[in-house]
């Protein structure tokens, strides 16, 4: 028999974004596009969440699906199950436009609108994050974490990190 | 559906991207620059990430054993990859070849499982694509690279092609499922992949500027997907698992 609780749907979604990416701390695994579901009834105290991770074998997904639970049962719920989905297929083109900015602003590149493509002129013309330069370009498809590649900006001479588009 | 075809399936994919994925990142710390070591180590990290999904879908779907069971506690007869996966990385000229065979299957592979009447497989041949793609980037990237540089690099290219490629086709060692597999809609079946495969890499192989060996008299290494491995399997299995092995129950 379920609970009844005044958290609503909307309060949960609120604590999920206070659950921040461990490997961005700037976005949130809502910004980020990587919870795909929250099931709850309104007035219900139990709620599933739904995640699923960027890359398949990113090791961050085991905290961030601690730290949802965390969040979403601080609020007071009853029962909170969190579920990982590998049927959803993660694009980098779920990052809102106001995430990206976000990333721009962390020092990380953001990923150009993918739509299910990866192209040559994608890992072109990529804008530095440190000086805005766009006479840049790509040193490795592989960098620090899975989702990111390294490039040089030839205008601030630094070097600085892209989040791949995918 | 027939589950032992699907489950000999998920195993043979499982086991190669964990073999795979242990073998590479031998590379980490040690690689020619650190772009590649960069790169293997993170190619490593995505295969590994794949067996623990595909071990997973054994788990839900099958009841098999728990994914860290499936990877640290087996026998290695009961391991299903292919012997080209088990291979030492040897010299890097040897890892990028086998790395381009590997991944242009594997690729084709997820590919064709997109359309499989199995959803859990579906599922996880679309979520993977962008980043096997990065892989054969790269895999397309540095084949013609380094095969295109010096005539001592060509040579280098030519004769680890020669030598990866019986074992290359052994990825495609037929199962006893392959009628199966076809009829219901699982997977297109490995005489197909091999045929893909084929058509994908040889316009590949000969813009690189090296010569495919004769289909006809290179003879595939088969063995691995019964069970039986060349001699450098168990001493991978026996390094990997030998954290676990101090105590197979703690808790991490």
């Amino acid at each position: 028999m379920q609970g009844t609780s005044t958290i609503t749907t909307a309060d949960i979604w609120a604590a999920l974004e206070s659950v921040k990416d461990p490997e961005i701390p700037v976005l949130s695994v809502v910004d980020m596009g990587i919870v795909t579901a929250v099931s709850h009834q309104e007035g219900s105290d139990a709620a599933t969440v739904t995640m699923t991770p960027t890359f398949v074998g990113c090791p961050a997904i085991d905290m961030m699906k601690k730290d949802i639970y965390h969040a979403v049962k601080n609020l007071g719920l009853a029962s909170v199950e969190v579920l990982v989905d590998m049927d959803t297929v993660w694009s980098s083109d779920r990052m809102s436009a106001d995430a990206k900015a976000r990333l721009e602003k962390f020092g990380i590149a953001p990923p150009p609108v993918a739509d299910g493509e990866l192209t040559a002129e994608m890992l072109d013309r990529v804008r530095c994050p440190h000086c805005g330069s766009t006479d840049t370009t790509l040193r490795s498809t592989f960098g620090s974490t899975l989702c990111r590649a390294i490039r040089f900006c030839f205008s601030c001479k630094q070097g600085f990190e892209q989040f791949k588009p995918l | 559906m027939n589950t032992e075809a699907i489950k000999d399936l998920l195993y043979r994919m499982a086991d190669d991207a964990l073999i795979i994925g242990h073998r590479n990142s031998e590379w980490t710390g040690i690689g020619p620059m650190l772009e590649e070591d960069l790169a293997f180590s993170s190619m490593s990290q995505d295969k590994i990430g794949h067996a623990q999904a595909l071990y997973n879908i054994l788990y839900t779907s099958f009841g098999e054993k728990n994914p860290d069971v499936l990877a640290f506690q087996r026998a290695e007869k009961d391991f299903r990859s292919c012997q080209l996966v088990e291979l030492p990385i040897g010299e890097y000229d040897f890892s990028l070849v086998r790395h381009f065979l590997f991944d242009h299957a594997e690729a084709l592979r997820y590919s064709l499982l997109e359309a499989s009447s199995f959803a859990p497989i579906a599922g996880l041949a679309r979520k993977v694509r962008g980043e096997i793609r990065y892989h054969v980037m790269h895999a397309d990237t540095f084949f013609k690279q380094l095969s295109t540089g010096s005539e001592v690099a060509k040579a280098r290219m030519q004769s680890a092609l020669n030598y990866a490629l019986p074992f290359a086709l052994g990825i495609f060692e037929p199962s006893a499922y392959e009628e199966a597999l076809i009829a219901e809609g699982i997977f297109a079946g490995e005489a197909r992949l091999q045929e893909l495969w084929l058509q994908k890499i040889t316009p590949l192989v000969a813009a690189a500027g090296l010569q495919m060996p004769a289909m006809d008299t290179a003879k595939a290494v088969y063995g691995g997907r019964k069970g039986y491995h060349s001699e450098y399997l168990q001493p991978l299995l026996a390094e990997m698992t030998e954290v676990t092995s101090i105590d197979p129950s703690a808790e991490w």
